[in-house]
């Protein structure tokens, strides 16, 4: 069982308020994933949650009972850091086992669990290293076996990706995924990687300033981002956001359009511009189109096949039914 | 850019300070061999000089004050190495601790390690542990207690506090930097792993020190075997504060014997040697990885 709530939860540093009153509610089982740009107090709500921060006012309830004074040991939450955290004097079977000695379990069970959490993770061959003499995606296992063989009521991962490489991020999130998949347990994944939130959540907590800005799945938030905030932060490339005399056709203060709803041609179209860059990513072009006379910059997604260059004048069409608006104050407009 | 030619050009601008240290080394130690093995009173007219053979070692480890000069030496370095290294880790763990005045706190901490060996020794025995006006005399006397001549009546232990004080800043500074580099997540984690600040302590900050602690070990070590100014102005050797540096002293000095003062300096390095060999032993591997 892992549910856990926030209830008005605040949270200041002096006199800075890093959190408002936030209240969230995390079903059991759920992958969650807070999402938002460095900043925007996406760890930190997650360290009121582990307890390693205290809140300044507000409860946190899992599993219906109150944890708010509850110290981080008890609350039966597993954490995998950024930086790993492991301990580097032990060996990595120690490192796993850490916890169930510090729980006092006795040898035999250990050892069953370390196994158990080694086969799924691929580890038995490393039990007798040391953290400093495995690769970084090996680190990034350890950390997680260190989380699994507790058996907690709910994980944490504070950007746990971020310290690896691209191909090795894009391998560990399928892991993790997987993960969650086998174990069905309540897990709260902290990113600023909008394609690491899209992919694996179940339900994405999009925060700017310690508020929450919109939660809900992650195509919720593709097909119908609440402001021009989530419209700009979900996605990529990033929707083209267009203000002026175009959104005004639309009864719209702004409207939003993602690259890949529009249609782009040599020769007719609604909108016309000049060719900036183009990012040729063999199966799809990201083409950057200046002199549009909407924004400074209009982003397209075209065919990998479609063989514009610098400075070639192009035409875009937007498809017309996924055109996003909203009003002054930024907020959608349904 | 270790070509061939950087290399050895490498090699002949480093030879003048290589020889230099090498015959820094070499000269005294020579010396100290030869003169071992002489009959040499330089103002004793009396005393015939000449080849000794091994008298002189003989005479040396045969004498009455040589194994408790080697008991005195030991407790010394022993107890003032137990004492830093437990004391230097609190204050570490202390210092380390966000707190008002920091930067100042911390220069305050590493003064004692700038007062002269001689003028601590003398702050310590005149104006601390004099039985009449020191300030340990007035505080037994506040309590009602008798006060204690603390260099007649413990006088290796009065020994090891003042030598423990003048030390105990450098195994803060250490220490100190040692624990500033643990990284706190790791603590974090033993925290959410259910260990409570004890065990923290044990299974990850001690850890995490071991290489800080013995480089203060090796380095006092070295430093505490040869401790003279501190006996000199204090005891004078006596009570059985005797070290075996402070013997060979007064065999070259008050005996005028440099034969056997130089007999008694050939023991001392083997004597650092055999401690040597048990540190390295000990918390030599800590240096490894």
């Amino acid at each position: 069982m892992g549910r856990i709530q926030l209830k008005d939860v605040t949270k200041s540093f002096g006199d800075v308020e890093v959190i408002p009153p936030l209240n969230l509610t995390i079903e059991d089982g759920e992958f969650t994933v807070f999402v938002g740009p460095s900043g925007c107090g996406k760890s930190t709500l997650l360290r009121l949650i582990a307890g390693l921060e205290d809140i300044t006012s507000g409860a946190i309830e899992i599993d219906g009972a109150d944890a708010t004074d509850v110290p981080p040991a008890k609350r039966g939450l597993a954490m995998v850091f950024q930086s790993y955290a492991l301990y580097p004097h032990m060996s990595v079977r120690k490192n796993i086992a850490f916890p169930l000695r510090m729980a006092k379990m006795d040898q035999a069970e250990i050892d069953r669990r370390v196994d158990g959490a080694a086969s799924v993770l691929n580890l038995t061959d490393y039990l007798d290293r040391r953290p400093g003499q495995l690769s970084g995606g090996q680190r990034q296992r350890v950390a997680i076996g260190r989380a699994i063989v507790r058996e907690p009521a709910a994980f944490l991962f504070d950007e746990p990706l971020s310290n690896l490489d691209a191909a090795l991020r894009v391998g560990m999130r399928l892991e993790i995924s997987e993960l969650h998949k086998r174990l069905a347990t309540t897990m709260i994944y902290v990113t600023h990687d909008q394609v690491e939130a899209m992919t694996m959540a179940d339900k994405i907590v999009v925060l700017r300033a310690g508020n929450i800005e919109q939660v809900g799945s992650p195509l919720e938030l593709y097909k119908a981002p609440r402001n021009t905030f989530v419209a700009g932060f979900i996605g990529s490339p990033k929707m083209n956001l267009i203000e002026g005399a175009e959104a005004a056709k639309h009864d719209a203060h702004t409207i939003g359009i993602r690259p890949e709803h529009i249609t782009v041609s040599a020769t007719e179209g609604v909108w016309s511009g000049r060719v900036g860059v183009a990012e040729h990513l063999g199966s799809d072009t990201f083409f950057h189109v200046h002199d549009t006379g909407l924004a400074e910059t209009i982003t397209v997604r075209a065919d990998g096949e479609v063989g514009f260059n610098h400075g070639d004048r192009i035409h875009l069409t937007p498809r017309s039914d996924v055109i996003h608006k909203f009003d002054a104050a930024g907020l959608r407009i349904t | 850019m270790a070509t061939q030619h950087s290399r050895s050009a490498a090699r002949l601008m480093m030879a003048p300070a290589v020889v230099l240290l090498l015959g820094w080394m070499l000269v005294p130690l020579i010396m100290t061999l030869y003169f071992s093995f002489r009959n040499y009173f330089p103002l004793r007219p009396d005393r015939v000089p000449g080849w000794a053979g091994f008298d002189n070692y003989v005479r040396f480890f045969t004498s009455s004050a040589f194994w408790p000069s080697v008991q005195t030496t030991l407790v010394i370095v022993g107890g003032v190495l137990v004492i830093t290294v437990v004391l230097g880790i609190l204050l570490a763990m202390l210092l380390d601790q966000p707190m008002w005045g920091q930067g100042v706190v911390r220069i305050l901490v590493i003064a004692p390690f700038f007062v002269m060996p001689t003028v601590s020794a003398l702050v310590w025995k005149n104006m601390f542990m004099d039985p009449v006006n020191g300030l340990l005399a007035h505080l037994w006397r506040f309590f009602g207690a008798e006060p204690v001549s603390w260099l007649s009546e413990v006088p290796t232990a009065s020994i090891v506090m003042i030598v423990s004080w003048q030390w105990l800043p450098f195994a803060t500074l250490i220490l100190l930097t040692a624990i500033q580099s643990l990284d706190s997540e790791q603590l974090e984690a033993a925290a959410m792993d259910g260990a409570p600040k004890l065990k923290q302590f044990w299974y990850i900050i001690l850890p995490h020190l071991s290489r800080a602690i013995t480089i203060v070990i090796l380095i006092q070590t070295i430093f505490l075997l040869s401790i003279f100014a501190e006996i000199f102005v204090t005891t004078g050797g006596a009570f059985g504060t005797r070290t075996l540096t402070y013997l060979i002293f007064q065999r070259v000095l008050e005996s005028q014997n440099v034969g056997l003062g130089s007999a008694g300096g050939v023991y001392a390095i083997i004597l650092a040697n055999i401690v040597a060999i048990f540190l390295m032993r000990i918390v030599g591997k800590n240096l490894d990885a």
